[in-house]
């Protein structure tokens, strides 16, 4: 049973890396990549959020949005199937959650808020964790194994985020072709990183 | 009429969203492999972009400013449920192989860009033409990069075979790494090369 557990969180982490090979979190991938310190702070952010809305939304899901998941409330709302509304919900739920970490975080822990801060809004609106949602719904993960999966695709995001960080702030040094300044090298650079991460495939405990 | 010629051409290649805005690759690059497939994508975030802008900027004196995101994302998530309910129901097989990539176009940075930038400021009309330009400047990097790779790493154009495959009593042999995910972060990378040698203003400066 661990061993499932386990093998689930490796994959989410490697082999289906959530920049990597799924292009999600792009933009704020690109972005936020120019310093380490930075990238660190956002890292951590997204794997906070991950592990909170993936679990909630898979709640959501299963026992309102599915075809008869309301039955639990009423006999006759068995017939009801909801699941259209998903995007909507889930979208819903992770704007929320963000808003609700962030006041949390401000009223107990103020230094976590003062270091994950300007990060936080910015993660409502990031592929990366209404895409983790969105597999977990077509995967058909339970609770417990959505709670792993947010688990492991947060931890490989802010991974490949750092990983990237580091690159770029050597980079500074070099010399590239005019026109590939910038994003253009950027572009490069995740694409060897990328493949690098191939390796990983078929990797399983 | 100069202003709304502008609005439509300038993202296309001056000011293009993916090249030079950086908005939107996140859902972008996983749909390149095939041509049908980009084109469908294409042609939703047409869609949702010009729709989101007109309603956005129709709103646009009513909406308090405090809480215009979580407004804007109601309005986007509910133009992506149509949308992608309308491909369910009539391209049922392309719909499956773009699985989540659909419903990501909710948080496609583009379409947010846009509502924010552009379209909480302007008319509707004039947004409604600069959602259709910026949707199509996105739709145009797709289209290239999912032509490169599908010819590339399958030999074919729109399932056409234009390079007889080797195994199937051709000469081409496929290029591998064109339908595994570097090389669509490779191919943007030079096409932006591309685009910034031609126009140099765009060039980063140190």
């Amino acid at each position: 049973m661990l061993e499932h557990y386990l093998s689930l969180a490796v994959k989410a982490m490697f082999v289906e890396n959530m920049a990597l090979a799924f292009f999600l979190g792009m933009c704020s991938f690109l972005a936020v990549s120019r310093q380490v310190k930075t990238a660190v702070g956002l890292g951590g952010a997204v794997i906070f959020v991950l592990m909170i809305t993936v679990p909630m939304n898979n709640l959501i899901y299963a026992h309102l949005l599915s075809p008869g998941a309301m039955a639990w409330l009423h006999p006759s709302l068995a017939a009801y199937d909801l699941s259209f509304l998903g995007f909507l919900s889930y979208i819903g739920t992770i704007a929320a959650m963000v808003q609700i970490v962030e006041m949390v975080l401000d009223r107990f822990a103020p230094p976590l808020h003062a270091a994950l801060g300007i990060f936080l809004p910015l993660i409502a609106v990031n592929c990366a964790i209404l895409g983790a949602s969105l597999f977990m719904v077509e995967r058909s993960y339970t609770l417990a194994e959505s709670a792993v999966f947010g688990l492991g695709s947060g931890v490989g995001w802010a991974l490949a985020v750092i990983a990237l960080a580091g690159i770029r702030e050597r980079l500074r040094y070099s010399n590239p072709p005019e026109g590939l300044r910038g994003l253009g090298l950027t572009f490069m650079l995740v694409g060897l990183m990328a493949l690098g991460f191939m390796a990983f495939a078929g990797v399983q405990l | 009429m100069a202003k709304t010629r502008d609005a439509l051409i300038d993202p296309l290649f001056n000011n293009n969203p993916i090249a030079l805005q950086v908005l939107g690759i996140c859902s972008a690059l996983a749909v390149t492999t095939r041509m049908d497939t980009a084109l469908v994508m294409s042609a939703a975030v047409v869609v949702v972009t010009m729709c989101s802008n007109f309603f956005v900027s129709a709103l646009r004196n009513q909406i308090p400013t405090n809480i215009r995101i979580i407004v804007q994302l109601t309005i986007i998530a509910s133009l992506v449920i149509v949308v992608d309910q309308v491909l369910k129901a009539y391209l049922f097989e392309l719909s499956k192989q773009l699985t989540v990539f659909v419903g990501l176009i909710i948080t496609n940075c583009i379409i947010m860009g846009r509502a924010e930038a552009y379209a909480m400021q302007n008319p509707p009309g004039m947004s409604l033409i600069d959602g259709l330009g910026n949707g199509l400047g996105y739709g145009a990097i797709l289209m290239i990069t999912a032509f490169v790779r599908e010819l590339l790493g399958s030999g074919t154009v729109f399932g056409t075979t234009v390079l007889p495959l080797a195994s199937e009593a051709g000469w081409y042999t496929p290029n591998g790494l064109m339908v595994l995910s570097p090389a669509a972060f490779f191919i943007i990378g030079l096409l932006i090369w591309a685009l910034r040698s031609w126009k140099r203003d765009q060039v980063e400066s140190e």
